[in-house]
C-alpha cells in the first residue's frame, strides 16, 4: 500500500512498569521525540499483556500494536518475557490467519536505561505502519459507536 | 454512576508548553461521569493538592485522574493526598502527559489531542477501579550484603552498629577488593591499606557481622523483607576453625607456578595460599586446580607440616540458606580486558602495565618490595608515560563510553609519588581532558604539575613499539598541533574499568535493573540513588556506576541508611494490586501455578454454589502475601478467572477502547 503522507495511524504500546515504562519516561525526560500517534498503556508486566487485549486494539481500530518488555533474563517477575514471547509467536500465527499484518504487531525489549532505543523503536515501528497504512481488515465487524 | 474529578498540571512550562492545559479540561469535562476537571500549574505542590482534596470533599468524587507527569514519579504523592481527604488511593489514576507526551512532542496541537487521549484513557480505567486496602508483611531483620570490597564492608559496618545482622558474602578469599590492591589513595596520599585494614578487621570483629569468603549467592527469592538466599560456601580445603594463619604451608608448597592474583599476576604464587598478609578472615585456601595433591593425589605436603592439622582435601562445598529482609549489592568493579587495544602493546610488552599492575609495583608488600623498576628486566626506569582514557570515553566500540571517573586523580596520584621518591625519572601523562571536580581534586592535580614538574601532554597515542630496548610512543601533540614520538622506558596504561563480571548474574538473580554497561540501575537518578527500582535491593558502590573511594564509602553508608530504614520496621504495607481468582470460573486446571513465579497460587477444594448447583471443587487460591502482581497468571488461566487488581481486564480493555477511539 502506498505511504499516505497525512496518515495518522492509532498505534497502542503496552509497556511493563519495571523497563519498558520507565524506558519511555527516560525517553521523555530526555527529550526523544518519537510520533503522537503512539500511546502508552502502563501494565506490571509484558507477561500480563492478553493476546484478547491486541485483539481487541485492532478490533477497535488500531493500526499497530507494539508490546515493550523487560530484556530476555531481567524480567522483574523472573520470567514474565519469556511467557509474552512464546504467547505472542502463537498469535502471530492467528493473526496472519486473520489477514492482520505481520508487521502491525510487535514485540520489543527496552530497558529502563534505554531512552534512546525506546525512541527509536517507536519511529521506526510508526514508520513500517505509516507504509502499510490504515488497517481495513477487522473493519467488518468493528463495533462502531 | 461514578463521580471522577480531573486535574490537569501544567508542570509550570513543562506540561503547558506543549500541550494545552484548557482544552484538555473542556475534553474531559464531557467524558461521562466527569462531574469537576481544573488545571493548577503545579499539582504536586501543596496548593494543587489542596485543591484536589477539596473537589474531592466538594464533589463527593468516586475517582481521580491526574493528568501530569509519570505515575513513577508522583503516583504516590497523589494517591497519599486523595487518602487525606477520604478517598480510597487506588482509586487515582495518572495520565502521564509531561513523559509520553509533552517532552516527546513539538507541535502544540498534537500534543493536546495525544494529551486528551491519554487522559480519557485514565478516566476509562478509573472508573473500573476497585478501592483496595493493602496488606502487611513481617520483615527478617538481616541483611545480605553481597560483595566484601570497601562498599560491602562501610554498609555492613553501619547497619550492624545499629544493631541488625548482617552477613557479607565475597567471592574471593579475603574481604578487602580492589581498595587492598592499592598503594596509596588520592587526594591525601594516606597508604590504602592502613585506613582499609582497620576496617576489614572491625568487620570480622563485629558480633552481628558473619563474613562468608568465598562463597557466591546462586539463588534468591522471596520479595522485600523476605528474601530468601542459597549461599555456596566454596571447599577451601581447609578447616578455617584451625588454620592459624602461619604460612607454613605456602613455604613448604612445591606447585609454586600459580598466578598471584594479588599482584594482579606480577608474580606466582604457591597452590595452597593467603592472598595477603593482611587478609580476612587470614586462612589459608587451596587453589583445587593447581594443587598436586588434589589433581594428581600426590604431595600432601601441607598436611605433613601443617600442625593445626587445618588441611582437609576431601572438603565440599557447603550450602547455606538465609533469610534476609534487605539485600545490597556490591560487587565492584574490574579493569577491562586489554586484547582490543593492541596499539598500546600490553600483550607485546612487559614494561607495558595497567595503573592497577603499578600500584602493585609501587607497594611495599608487592612482588618487588615497593621498588619501581622495568618489569622486563629489573632495572632502573628514567621515564614512565602515562596513558589516560585507555578503553574509557571509547565510541569506536571497543572500550566503554562513559569516562571511568577515577583515572585522571590516580594517574596524578602515581605522578607524583613517582616524583617524590625517584626524582631523576622523568613522567610524561598524555590526556584527552583533566577531569579532578571533588574536594581538594584540583589542588592535588595542580601539585602534580606544578610542584611535581609532571610533564602533561593533551594528546592521544597511537602506538606504542619497542625499539633499541626502549619504549616508543607516537602521538600527537594538540596545543602544538605536533606529531611526536616519545620515548619511555615504562608505559602505564589508565585501563578503563567496568562493572564485575558477577553483577550481570547478581542483578538477575535480585531481578534488579541493570544498564547496557551493566551497571546497576538506581530507582531515580537524582533522589533515589541508592535503592534498585526492585524494593528491598539496595546497591553499594561501583556497581551502580564509577566512582572513586570518597564517593563510594558515601554511597556505602547511605545506602545502609535505607537498610537500616527498612528493617527498622515492625511490618512492612504490601502492595494491595496482586491476582484474585474467580470461584465460579475457577476449573482447578493449575495453569495459573504453573507459571506462577512467586508460587503463590495454591489450590482448595471448597464448596461452591455454582446457580444453585452445590458441589465440591478444586479451585485456585492465591496468596496475598506472596503475590507480586506481575499478572502472569490472568494470561494464562483458560476460563478468565484470574483477574489482577488495579490492571484488571477490564480496565485494560477500556483503556485501549478509549485509545482506539477515533
Amino acid at each position: 500500500m502506498q505511504e499516505v503522507k497525512d496518515f495518522k495511524p492509532t498505534i497502542v504500546a503496552f509497556c511493563c512498569n519495571w523497563c519498558s515504562y520507565a524506558g519511555a519516561d527516560l525517553a521523555g525526560s530526555s527529550r526523544l521525540s518519537y510520533p503522537a500517534d503512539v500511546k502508552i498503556i502502563r501494565v506490571p508486566c509484558s507477561g500480563r499483556v492478553n493476546p484478547m487485549f491486541i485483539l481487541k486494539a485492532f478490533e477497535r481500530g488500531a493500526d499497530g500494536v507494539i508490546i515493550c518488555g523487560c530484556h530476555p533474563g531481567d524480567c522483574h517477575y523472573s520470567t514474565g518475557n519469556y511467557y509474552t514471547r512464546r504467547r505472542l509467536a502463537l498469535l502471530y500465527s492467528m493473526l496472519d490467519y486473520m489477514g492482520i499484518e505481520r508487521g502491525r504487531t510487535r514485540v520489543e525489549w527496552v530497558s529502563a536505561a534505554e531512552g534512546v532505543k525506546f525512541s527509536t523503536v517507536m519511529n521506526k515501528f510508526v514508520e513500517d505502519i505509516r507504509a502499510l497504512g490504515e488497517c481495513v481488515k477487522l473493519g467488518d465487524i468493528r463495533c462502531k459507536d | 454512576m461514578l463521580k471522577i474529578g480531573v486535574f490537569v498540571c501544567w508542570c509550570g512550562s513543562n506540561i503547558a508548553a506543549t500541550v494545552d492545559v484548557k482544552q484538555v479540561v473542556e475534553a474531559v469535562k464531557l467524558q461521562q461521569g466527569v462531574v469537576f476537571a481544573t488545571d493548577y500549574q503545579y499539582m504536586c505542590s501543596e496548593a494543587g493538592q489542596l485543591i484536589m482534596r477539596n473537589a474531592i470533599e466538594e464533589y463527593k468524587l468516586d475517582g481521580v485522574v491526574i493528568c501530569s507527569c509519570s505515575p513513577r514519579m508522583h503516583e504516590a504523592t497523589f494517591r497519599k493526598n486523595a487518602e487525606r481527604a477520604g478517598l480510597n488511593p487506588f482509586m487515582v489514576e495518572i495520565a502521564n502527559i509531561r513523559e509520553h507526551c509533552s517532552w516527546i512532542h513539538k507541535d502544540v496541537e498534537e500534543g493536546t489531542i495525544k494529551a486528551i487521549a491519554l487522559a480519557n484513557a485514565a478516566i476509562a480505567k478509573v472508573k473500573l477501579n476497585a478501592p483496595l486496602i493493602s496488606g502487611e508483611s513481617g520483615v527478617t531483620k538481616r541483611a545480605l550484603v553481597i560483595g566484601g570490597g570497601i562498599a560491602g564492608i562501610q554498609t555492613a559496618l553501619d547497619i550492624a552498629e545499629a544493631g541488625f545482622q548482617v552477613d557479607i558474602v565475597e567471592k574471593s578469599p579475603t574481604i578487602g577488593g580492589n581498595m587492598a590492591k592499592l598503594d596509596k589513595t588520592f587526594p591525601t596520599l594516606d597508604c590504602s591499606a592502613c585506613i582499609l585494614t582497620p576496617k576489614m578487621v572491625d568487620a570480622a570483629a563485629n558480633p552481628n557481622i558473619e563474613l562468608l569468603t568465598y562463597s557466591e549467592v546462586e539463588k534468591v527469592s522471596g520479595f522485600v523483607g523476605n528474601f530468601k538466599a542459597t549461599i555456596r560456601k566454596k571447599a577451601r580445603y581447609i578447616n578455617t576453625d584451625l588454620c592459624t594463619g602461619c604460612g607454613d604451608c605456602m613455604s613448604k608448597c612445591p606447585s609454586k607456578k600459580g598466578k598471584n592474583e594479588f599482584n594482579c599476576g606480577l608474580n606466582n604464587r604457591p597452590a595452597i595460599y593467603i592472598p595477603f598478609a593482611q587478609a580476612i578472615p587470614n586462612v589459608a585456601v587451596i587453589d583445587p586446580v593447581q594443587c598436586i595433591k588434589i589433581t594428581k593425589d600426590k604431595c600432601g605436603l601441607c598436611q605433613t607440616v601443617c600442625s593445626a592439622k587445618a588441611i582437609d582435601y576431601k572438603q565440599q562445598d557447603e550450602i547455606i540458606e538465609r533469610e534476609y529482609g534487605a539485600i545490597v549489592a556490591a560487587t565492584g568493579y574490574k579493569p577491562i580486558k586489554l586484547d582490543k587495544f593492541d596499539e598500546y602493546g600490553y600483550s607485546q610488552s612487559k614494561d607495558v602495565i595497567t595503573s592497577l599492575e603499578l600500584e602493585r609495583l609501587m607497594n611495599a608488600a608487592g612482588p618487588t618490595g615497593g621498588k619501581l623498576v622495568k618489569p622486563s628486566d629489573g632495572s632502573h626506569p628514567h621515564t614512565i608515560t602515562f596513558i589516560q582514557c585507555v578503553g574509557s570515553r571509547d565510541i569506536s566500540g571497543r572500550g566503554k563510553c562513559y569516562c571511568s571517573k577515577i583515572c585522571c586523580m590516580y594517574t596524578a596520584k602515581h605522578a607524583m609519588l613517582i616524583r617524590d621518591k625517584y626524582p631523576d625519572v622523568n613522567v610524561n601523562v598524555f590526556y584527552i581532558d583533566v577531569r579532578t571536580p571533588g574536594k581538594n581534586y584540583d589542588e592535588f592535580y595542580r601539585r602534580a604539575v606544578e610542584e611535581y614538574n609532571v610533564n602533561y601532554i593533551k594528546g592521544q597515542v597511537g602506538k606504542v613499539y619497542e625499539s633499541d630496548g626502549h619504549l616508543v610512543l607516537q602521538a600527537s601533540d594538540l596545543l602544538n598541533n605536533e606529531q611526536i614520538l616519545v620515548n619511555s622506558d615504562m608505559v602505564v596504561l589508565a585501563t578503563a574499568i567496568e562493572a564485575d563480571e558477577s553483577a550481570k548474574k547478581v542483578a538477575s538473580m535480585l531481578t534488579a535493573s541493570i544498564d547496557t554497561n551493566n551497571f546497576l540501575t538506581e530507582a531515580h537518578a537524582k533522589l533515589r540513588p541508592v535503592e534498585s527500582p526492585t524494593a528491598g535491593i539496595f546497591l553499594s558502590g561501583v556497581c551502580q556506576g564509577p566512582k572513586d573511594i570518597p564517593e563510594t564509602v558515601s554511597q556505602a553508608s547511605a545506602c545502609a541508611a535505607k537498610v537500616i530504614g527498612l528493617l527498622s520496621k515492625a511490618k512492612l504495607v504490601t502492595n494491595p494490586c496482586v491476582a484474585h481468582s474467580d470461584e465460579l470460573l475457577c476449573n482447578g486446571c493449575s495453569n495459573c501455578a504453573n507459571v506462577c513465579p512467586y508460587g503463590a497460587i495454591g489450590y482448595e477444594t471448597k464448596l461452591i454454589n455454582d446457580h444453585g448447583i452445590r458441589e465440591n471443587r478444586r479451585v485456585a487460591v492465591v496468596n496475598p502475601a506472596l503475590c507480586q502482581g506481575c499478572g502472569a497468571c490472568t494470561v494464562a488461566c483458560p476460563s478468565g478467572a484470574m483477574d489482577l487488581f488495579g490492571f484488571s481486564n477490564s480496565q485494560i480493555m477500556a483503556e485501549v477502547e478509549a485509545i482506539c477511539k477515533k
